[in-house]
Parts: C-alpha cells; structure tokens; sequence
C-alpha cells in the first residue's frame, strides 16, 4: 500500500475567496452567515446563509464558459486552480491518463434548475437555453475540472448528501493508496443557495433563523453554507520526488450506514464510522488530537455525535478536541467535508484548532471539549473529520501530521 | 367539519387510525408519530387552513406552538386560524 499525502488545497466558501482567507478566519473565529441576498428571498421564512459574497463570475470565466458553469462548477474551478497552484503538479503523459477526479456534490446545479423551472413555469417560456442538461448534471464540475487540466484517469462523482465530499475524499484516498492513481484531485462543492435550495431544506423545520450554533444547548437548527474546497492527494514518494511541500497525510477512513432512518442519525452508525476509520488508519484512539465535528448544530446530530465519540474513545474524548467549523461557514451540504478538511490540515500543520463559535451554553449530552469561541494553539498529530449525512450514510477520514 | 375534526382525521391519517381512535388527551407518542411524522402532520395542517405554524423540530418545547397533545395542538390552531381572521 502506498501512502497518501495532500500537496494541494483550494477553496471559496463564506469565510473567504482562499485557504490562507478561510484559514485566518477560523483563527479568528469570525462568523461568514448572514442576510441571504437573491431573488424571492422575501418568500422565504429562513434568511440567513454563509453565502460567498463578492465572488463575480465575470472576468473570471468567458462567455461560452459562463453558459455551462453552473455556481456549482465556478465554486469548483476557482478552488481547483488554487490547489493546483500550490501543488505544482502538472498532469502529461502516463501520469495524466491515470489520475482523476472525485468530486462530492448533493445537489449539483441547483441554481440552475431554479432558475429554468421559474422559467418555464412561472414565467410561461417555452424554450429553455441548450445546456441546461450539462449545466445543471451532478458530474458537470468533475468533468470540466478534467477538461481543464488534463485528468484522463478515473473521474466521476459522489452524491451522498452531507456526507458527499467525505466519500468522494475516501475514494481517492483509495485509489491513490492502492497504487492506481499516482494523484487525484478530489473534495466537493455545493451551491443551494437559491430560493427553490432554501426553501426545500425549510420545509424539514431543521434550520435556524438566527444562527449555528453546535453543541450549545440553546442551539436551534443548521444554517445553509455555500463553496468548495479541492485537494490534491498524492502518493507520498511521487510528491517527495517532485519536493513539493506536503500539508499533511492521509491515513485512514472508513465508511459506514444506519440502516435504519432516512433522516435521524444513529449513535452505532457514527461509532463504527469512527472506529473504522481508527482501524483503516492503524491508528490508537489516545493518538487523537482533534475532531472536526459534522456538529450541525441541530438537536439530534450534535448529541448523537457527541455520544458516538464518548463510545469510541472511552475516558480519552475527554482529552481531545471537537470542534464545528459550520458555526462559522454554515453547512455546505455536499461540499461541507471538502472545507471542513481545512480546519483539520490547521490543527497538524499549524498547531491551531478553529473553534466552535456562537457557543453560548453547555449541554449535559455533548459534554465535550468543544474549542467554544475562540481558537486555540494545541500540538495534534492525528485528526479525524466526521460527516454523518441523511440517508444514514458515514463517512470519516483519519489525517496525520507529516 | 369543525377544526377539530379536521385536525383529528389529519393526524389520524398520519398515524394510521381511525378518526375514533385519536381523543383529545392522545400524545404524538402515544400515536406513534415520530419526529418526521409530527413535521408532515403540520405541513398537512398548515395547508388545510392555509396558515403558518412557527414549529422547529431542534426545539419543539421552545416553539411558540404547543405539541404536548392533540388538544394542544387544536387550540393552537384554532388561535392561528383566528388570528388570520
């Protein structure tokens, strides 16, 4: 088996255009969630979002390119090009024809959607533009981000709700570890942030109108994210060979499902999820450090995560820290592990773990060390990010620090 | 039909009953309707009377809409459709 190391990361999501952006805003623990602003929002009874904000299209892609990028896909490329960048990695040859791209993504283009069904039934158009079917396909962003650089390897991607960009993550892993890909490209990228995404999530009575608040007693819901984030795994020797600079390693994950309720989450479900991961990764529970919580901030995942790690990790998830980035970005659904796998490359690489903000009081049933408003300096050798998703479908990865 | 018995043949649609078998003092539980059972019943009910129940399901205690039973529930509609006038 070979090991598999991250060379490359890229990201735009509501606290910022970039890593070292989002970065800085997790250690300052500044929140991205705010008034939503598009069309029809008034309709809505759920306002607030952690929306990009003054990110233009424009300039940024050309005509014909804007005609088949859904939100979705610029999300993808801008975070793309930042990861290839810092990666140096250039795909010719052999090395081309075998790597990839594995892409997380719930929804796809949902904006898209929205926007041709106002067309043709609000609006009564009959014709509807030529590309809506590539625009909007769940598979548009990992497609047009092989186009852009050359992956002719194995390509597709993975939709499994909140839990997207964690599986797509893990497939490559795989892929890379198991020696048939020397690198992947791979995390997620969602964009809900319409009237029709918003409104679809309001109907379930899970989200809050005032702000996320994981693992707080008072805590009343999720608030929708938006963004991406893309990373570039590649085998250990191949990123050495090249001297590029590795931002920390992958070790382990494992996957698990309920089997039991398409929307409450199960306690065993998340432990095994979580032990899995530990055995993959041939890791000892007590070498943990730090978790990236799901921590949605709703009343059943917060709980049911905190018991799952209580079970795990025995007397030892005492000693670590779990924290929720999605206080700060909100929750991107598809894309949400793909950004959420940044606070973790944090903790080993920087020695900081972001905190979980708007934490305003504690509760009996997440009695953990939760990181509450403010960062803090920790050394970490190993850290896990969690992604429980509807459906009952786990997905967790094991990182180390290189 | 009254709100009442509109509301009953809703939730007891829900659980799977018969009008009859769902009184005044029946908890949700005691019907067995889970959590996502409870938010299907209020969408149906909120589009029979055309109002807007302020119910969230991370804090059902907290909501300004009390669920402790089906006489709750139909009071609190009945004050909802009320209030709509």
């Amino acid at each position: 088996m070979k090991r598999v190391v991250i060379t490359g990361a890229g990201t735009i999501n509501a606290l910022g255009h970039s890593v070292p952006e989002t970065l800085e805003a997790m250690r300052e623990g500044r929140c991205g969630i705010g008034d939503l602003e598009f069309r029809d929002v008034e309709r809505l009874s759920i306002r607030i979002g952690g929306q990009v904000r003054g990110f233009e299209a424009e300039g940024r892609f050309n005509r014909q390119q804007m005609s088949l990028y859904d939100r979705f896909t610029q999300f993808t490329l801008t975070a793309a090009k930042e990861a290839l960048a810092q990666s140096g990695i250039e795909f010719h040859g052999e090395l081309a024809a075998k790597s990839g791209v594995v892409l997380g993504t719930a929804g796809g283009g949902v904006s898209t959607w929205d926007d041709n069904y106002r067309s043709v039934y609000e609006d009564g158009k009959n014709r509807v533009h030529p590309f809506v079917v590539p625009k909007l396909m769940n598979n548009a962003a990992a497609s047009h981000v092989s186009m852009e650089y050359n992956l002719k390897g194995p390509s597709f991607t993975v939709s499994t709700a909140c839990a997207s960009s964690n599986h797509a993550m893990a497939q490559a892993f795989q892929m890379v570890r198991s020696g048939m890909s020397p690198a992947m490209l791979t995390g997620g990228s969602e964009s809900m942030l319409c009237f029709g995404g918003v409104k679809a999530w309001e109907g379930l009575r899970v989200m809050s109108k005032d702000a996320c608040r994981p693992f707080s007693a008072n805590r009343n819901g999720m608030v929708q994210g938006e963004g991406a984030g893309i990373f570039v795994f590649e085998e250990y020797e191949h990123a050495k060979k090249r001297g590029a600079e590795i931002l920390c390693e992958v070790v382990g994950f494992a996957m698990s499902s309920d089997a039991s309720d398409i929307v409450m989450p199960s306690k065993q479900g998340a432990a095994r999820a979580i032990s899995g991961a530990l055995a993959d990764g041939k890791i000892s529970a007590d070498s943990v450090g730090y978790i990236n919580a799901h921590g949605t901030g709703t009343a059943a995942n917060d709980k049911t995560e905190c018991a799952a790690v209580a079970d795990v990790f025995g007397p030892h998830a005492d000693n670590l820290m779990i924290s929720s980035t999605k206080s700060m970005h909100g929750h991107l659904i598809g894309g949400t592990g793909a950004v959420e796998l940044l606070a973790c490359i944090m903790a080993l690489r920087d020695g900081v773990i972001a905190p979980t903000i708007g934490y305003e009081e504690p509760d009996p049933e997440c009695a953990l060390d939760v990181v509450p408003n403010e960062a803090r300096e920790a050394q970490v050798d190993v850290a896990l990010s969690n992604a429980f998703a509807f459906g009952g479908l786990n997905a967790v990865l094991a990182l180390k620090k290189v | 039909m009254s709100i009442q018995d509109k509301v009953i043949s809703i939730i007891a649609e829900q659980a799977v009953l018969e009008p009859s078998d769902v009184t005044l003092d029946s908890t949700l539980e005691d019907l067995g309707i889970d959590s996502l059972g409870l938010v299907e019943s209020i969408f149906a009910i909120e589009e029979e009377f055309d109002i807007s129940i302020p119910f969230n399901a991370n804090e059902p205690s907290e909501s300004d809409f009390d669920i402790s039973n089906v006489a709750a529930i139909i009071a609190g509609i009945e004050k909802l459709v009320a209030e709509k006038g």
